[in-house]
């Protein structure tokens, strides 16, 4: 079995705000296998986000705060590092791209120096080398003419090149995992399935770990090896791509995949979840999907489910998978022809 | 861009021109006599003066007549300083009133640059608080009320420093500090408001991404976008110092235009009058001018927009 690269160990991570404390992560279990892809999944306010930013240590604290947790990094906790060391990591053993090219990048730096910062800073590169290299990544990432375009600012890129940027920025040091936080969300359709494959194509060049994080299962089916969804701040349900598309027990999943929308049937057959995400400044005692669930018993609301492990790689947290319950078959819109593989 | 400044220069042209008309017949309006003695000199004098200056002329003539010589760059002659022209009297006093301006407009801007910065980055801390009551006092409490505070306390009770007049680098720092506040306080409230924004902002999580240290994330992430509008504002700050010291200078009997302009009003000096509101409004005309340009140099997508993007 593939060695874990990073690991998350109860991570619950709040902030403080005048409504009270916001329990945006709750106990969250995570490993990254070395040279996978794991796609994290869920709704907006799942705390997807929450859980990228805080392996990056980018929380703002106030008002963020880590409650309990450890992310380990090659074995060592992130959280416990110093500042110092922790920077030491950021853009050179883990980078991140964030969702929207048009305000990640610095508006009033050339995007020649926005590359070079990184590598002057890791690498001591002096100015003359840096200026290679970012010519270099510039070009592994599809930019015509980089000699010129790395001294143009960023708003003389298009977005899909500024993601293209975001990119190379990302991967100037070679990092041992790659966070990238809906890296096309913000993109035209077209552009997103270009940006898709360059990050495919790198990867494989790079065997770089990436986490996903996506609120589009086509973009999962087509890049990851492995999912967790998130809902309410916890992961319900974690499996391979395989698993989670063709076998997923959890009615929050079977939700996502319903609402998923399908090539060959009509779009009036998209069915979105009906409700909204609990409100962590006070979140439910039990599960958290109970308010929309329709299976959810009287013991979803008083007590949250355990993991059941299904395979030896999925796992799932819902009181159907108790052998108590009554037998509940998944929904037929989630139509095992929902992969588009 | 070319076409633009043109544009603006045209503007500001048109603006100077109904700025010296709106004053000439301002000015027409007012009650008074600008002669020193007008009851001890008699009709006939008076008669013979008003011949001398022109004022017996019907009012457009005198109007041609001034836009004329302001065209020229002749402001007139002084009611109250016999023989010596309106110029030669502004002259004498700029170099004053420039060296008050530009002390406190510096002070003021690096001032307020710094506590902006501090209290954005300390965002909720007491520092932060601290720097806002500064800036809601400085706003709020107008200049000449501060400068005679200081003057009370520091000049006349305490005798830290001197209570008035323009000598010696003592003399400068109460009627500079008087000026400077008001600056101090638009600027700090600017600058942290602009930083707090910056500071949220995707391209600075980004460059923490990078790994760079917080000096350089602040420094050069930071505090550079945060000041392409406040660069926008500095004229106009300095224009609030030009007005703040035509009584600062009153206050502090510094010889420069602010406490001639407000000697004049009381002599009724016509032509002094007329021509510091030309000077200042020249001024504020460049200064806004200049203002608009500072946009496109310093922010560079304004910078290339119309060129090669
Ligand atoms: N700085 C913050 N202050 C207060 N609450 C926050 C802050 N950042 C995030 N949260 C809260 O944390 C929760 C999770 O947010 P997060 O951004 O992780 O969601 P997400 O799953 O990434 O959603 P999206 O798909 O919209 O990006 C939300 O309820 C959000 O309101
Ligand atoms: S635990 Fe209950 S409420 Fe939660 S998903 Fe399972 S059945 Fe639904
Ligand atoms: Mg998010």
């Amino acid at each position: 079995m593939l060695e874990n690269i990073l690991e998350i160990k109860d991570l619950r991570v709040s902030f403080e705000t005048y409504a009270g404390e916001v329990q945006a992560v709750r106990g969250v279990n995570l490993e990254l296998k070395k040279g996978e892809a794991l796609a994290i999944v869920g709704e907006s306010g799942s705390g997807k986000s929450v859980t990228s930013k805080s392996i990056m240590r980018l929380i703002p604290s106030p008002p963020g705060k880590f409650k309990s947790g450890e992310i380990l990094f090659e074995g060592n906790d992130l959280l416990k590092l110093s500042e110092k060391s922790m920077q030491k990591m950021r853009g050179s053993e883990i980078s991140m791209i964030f969702q929207d090219p048009m305000t990640s990048l610095n508006p009033t730096m050339t995007v020649g120096k926005q590359i070079m910062e990184g590598l002057k800073k890791h690498q001591n590169m002096n100015k003359h080398d840096a200026a290679q290299r970012a010519v270099e990544l510039l070009e592994l990432v599809g930019i015509p003419n980089p000699e010129d375009r790395i001294k143009q600012y960023p708003h003389q890129f298009s977005g899909g090149m500024r993601q293209r940027v975001v990119i190379a920025i990302a991967l100037a040091c070679n990092p041992k995992v790659l966070i990238a936080d809906e890296p096309t969300t913000a993109l035209d359709v077209t552009i997103q399935a270009q940006i898709l494959d360059l990050m495919k194509d790198l990867q494989k060049k790079t065997n770089t770990s990436i986490i996903l994080i996506t609120h589009d299962l086509g973009v999962v089916a087509n890049m990851a090896q492995r999912v967790a969804v998130m809902y309410g701040g916890k992961i319900v349900e974690t499996g391979n791509v395989d698993e989670i598309f063709y076998s997923p027990k959890h009615p929050y999943t079977w939700g996502l995949l319903s609402s998923m929308p399908k090539l060959d049937s009509k779009s009036d057959e998209l069915m979105a979840i009906p409700g909204t995400p609990p409100d962590l400044s006070n979140p439910p005692k039990g599960c958290p999907f109970a308010a929309r669930c329709p299976h959810a018993m009287k013991v979803c609301t008083e007590h949250m489910p355990e993991y059941t492990e299904l395979s030896e790689t999925q796992k799932t947290a819902c009181w159907l998978l108790d052998e108590r319950a009554p037998k509940v078959e998944p929904p037929e819109t989630i139509g095992v022809g929902g992969a588009q593989k | 861009m070319v076409a633009y400044i043109l544009k603006r220069i045209l503007y500001m042209l048109i603006t100077f021109f109904v700025i010296v008309s709106l004053s000439f017949f301002a000015m027409k309006l007012l009650p008074g006599s600008p002669y020193r003695n007008a009851a001890k000199l008699g009709p006939e004098l008076v008669a013979q003066l008003n011949h001398q200056y022109g004022f017996d002329k019907p009012i457009p003539v005198q109007y041609i007549n001034y836009l004329n010589k302001v065209l020229h760059g002749d402001l007139g002659v002084s009611f109250q300083y016999e023989g010596r022209t309106v110029n030669s009297i502004l002259a004498s006093k700029v170099p004053v009133s420039a060296d008050l301006g530009i002390e406190a407009t510096i002070i003021g801007v690096l001032i307020g640059i710094i506590l902006g910065a501090i209290a954005a980055l300390r965002r909720g801390t007491w520092l932060d608080y601290g720097v806002m009551v500064i800036a809601v006092l400085g706003i709020s409490v107008p200049s000449f009320i501060l400068a005679q505070l200081m003057q009370y306390y520091f000049g006349v009770q305490l005798r830290w420093l001197p209570v008035a007049k323009w000598d010696g680098i003592e003399s400068h720092i109460m009627p500079v500090i008087a000026l400077a506040v008001g600056s101090v306080a638009v600027i700090a409230r600017y600058m942290r408001n602009e930083m707090i924004g910056v500071l949220g902002s995707d391209y600075i999580d980004m460059a923490r991404a990078k790994g760079l240290s917080r000096p350089a994330v602040v420094i050069k992430h930071a505090m550079r976008n945060s000041l392409v509008p406040i660069a926008t504002i500095v004229i106009p700050s300095l224009m609030t110092v030009i007005t703040g010291s035509l009584v600062i200078e009153n206050i502090f009997a510094i010889p420069g235009i602010g406490d001639q302009f407000v000697s004049s009003i009381v002599t009724n000096d016509y032509p002094v009058i007329m021509g510091t509101t030309i000077l200042f409004s020249i001024f504020f005309l460049v200064g806004i001018f200049l203002t608009d340009l500072a946009y496109g140099v310093i922010d560079p997508r304004i910078r290339v927009a119309g060129g090669d993007s």
